[in-house]
């Protein structure tokens, strides 16, 4: 059954815009991205909204649906009310290039600034020899479908832009728990982890996990246990004392 | 509209959206009912502090146990007839312990979201801009003391043993008295709220990247996994049930509550 639905929409180059109205039909089963293709075929012909797969896979069409932050094209039209006037905005952490587009680019380079997977030097690719349960737990997180929801959605850098430079966000803070609690990476990730990538700015209070598309515990698995990973290396004076009666130091002793 | 370039300083910029959240449905019902629920447990924890009527044989409220002072403890209310605080310290016995669960519960990690969100709005919820102008999170004194949880969790377990300790003594004296049962269940509460905490499933082998070489650590943090993933219901389900079992005790010490089963 169709009906027409009322909405506003993000209209503008770079940060300057503002929200226009739209009236548009919309038909039984559709989700929201599903609607703005329609508007750009019938009455927008020039808005821009990053997409690709329509399936909940590429992370390309983040954006801000009623001010949550989700994917469009799994926002289904039907969990709205017929007369309720939906508002599409693009993510606001992030510089708008135009419309609905952000440029992301703050992204790429924190990820770029997480020292890749760092394996013993003795052992050469093709000789790893793990078992499920060793790596199970950090295979949580290559889920990750990379739509930056989490690190839009982080107040510590969505209403402090001033943090971005010393914070790498939720996802990025993510990658290296699991680098971390991988049995063959051998690099120090503990201490970068507070003092590069901003570990603790975080304050817990699990945004990140609330939006994840892929409903990853981002809080619960990765972040709390690499803040007390953090706790062991720099706060705690049993484990510091512990580590040097039993010669512990590398995390591959561990 | 305007048309600029990459390099334009205009496209360096968020979206200029003026309101604070364009989030339609009721985002504050959660943090507001969360302050209310966290204050009662303060303005209780108060009057428990002030309120002298803490034990009524076999019952002992679990906000003065252990009851360590040696004046202000009534007699069979102390742990094992113990009382290392001599007779100088005249005031609740409450106070002294009171830093302990206290503490693991002000530095808790749900806890922590709960108040940072309902008193402290930082965020308020999710995509709703907070109020303050600088942010640096749990970086600095005194909120880098939230590092400390782990002392806390060795504690509560103590405290933890000590109250389900309290509540077989109870059910042993009296096994009919519905205060007997009401403890042994605030003792599972707590108990259950205290091994669900997030440094127990670090320090069982969470901290462990080879689960494979200590099946017994893995197979410990996989039941505390299981109980972390409830660690929000029970924080609440504990809060309540040891403000409860402890209101119960003061009553039936006050003679308020006197049926024969009490």
């Amino acid at each position: 059954m169709s009906y027409k639905a009322k909405f506003k929409v993000w209209r503008g180059e770079g940060g300057e815009g503002k929200l226009e109205d739209f009236t548009v039909e919309v038909n039984e089963g559709e989700v929201v991205l599903d609607i703005i293709h329609r508007l750009q075929a019938t009455q927008a012909p020039d808005l821009a909204v990053r997409w690709n797969c329509k399936a909940g896979k590429c992370g390309s069409c983040s954006m801000e649906i009623n001010g949550k932050p989700r994917l469009g094209c799994m926002t289904r039209m039907s969990t709205f009310e017929e007369d309720e006037t939906i508002t599409v905005t693009p993510m606001r952490t992030f510089p708008v290039i135009k419309d609905l587009v952000t440029d992301v680019s703050y992204n790429y380079q924190k990820a770029r600034e997480v020292p890749s997977f760092t394996p013993p030097s003795g052992v050469k690719p093709g000789e790893y020899r793990m078992k499920q349960v060793d790596v199970e737990r950090s295979q949580e997180f290559r889920k990750c479908i990379e739509c930056f929801m989490c690190n839009n959605v982080c107040h510590v850098i969505r209403d402090h832009e001033e943090n971005k430079t010393n914070f790498s966000g939720p996802r990025f803070l993510m990658r290296i728990a699991e680098l971390d609690m991988h049995p063959y990476d051998v690099a120090d990730r503990q201490d970068a982890a507070q003092e590069e990538h901003g570990l603790g700015y975080c304050n817990i209070t699990k945004c990140c996990t609330e939006v994840c598309p892929e409903h990853i515990k981002i809080t619960d698995n990765a972040l709390i246990p690499m803040k007390e990973r953090v706790v062991d290396r720099k706060y705690d004076p049993l484990v510091w004392l512990g580590n040097k009666i039993f010669k512990r130091s590398s995390s591959n002793s561990k | 509209m305007t048309q600029t370039t990459p390099e334009a300083p205009v496209r360096r910029q968020r979206a200029q959206v003026k309101v604070r959240t364009l989030r339609t449905d009721r985002w504050w019902l959660v943090p507001l009912v969360t302050f209310f629920g966290l204050s009662s447990f303060l303005v209780y924890g108060v009057w428990a502090i002030i309120d002298n009527s803490i034990f009524v044989d076999p019952y002992i409220a679990p906000f003065a146990s252990p009851c360590l002072a040696a004046v202000t403890c009534p007699e069979g209310a102390q742990l094992f007839g113990w009382a290392p605080i001599g007779d100088w310290y005249t005031l609740s016995p409450g106070l002294l312990i009171l830093a302990l669960p206290g503490g693991f519960r002000l530095t808790c990690y749900y806890y922590r979201k709960s108040y940072y969100r309902s008193f402290w709005l930082s965020p308020p919820a999710c995509a709703v801009q907070e109020p303050h102008g600088k942010y640096t999170g749990e970086r600095r004194f005194p909120l880098i003391m939230q590092n400390i949880h782990r002392y806390f969790f060795y504690a509560a377990i103590v405290i933890g043993l000590i109250l389900a300790y309290d509540a077989v003594l109870a059910v042993v004296h009296k096994p009919l008295g519905l205060g007997s049962w009401i403890l042994i269940a605030n003792a599972v509460l707590i108990n259950a709220y205290t091994l669900s905490c997030h440094s127990c499933r670090h320090i069982t082998a969470g901290r462990l990247n080879h689960f494979s070489r200590h099946p017994l650590r893995y197979r410990a943090w996989t039941f505390v996994s299981k109980l972390n993933a409830k660690h929000q219901p029970l924080a609440w389900a504990s809060m309540f049930s040891v403000m409860g079992a402890d209101l119960y005790v003061r009553l039936v010490a006050k003679g308020i509550i006197a049926f024969p089963y009490a």
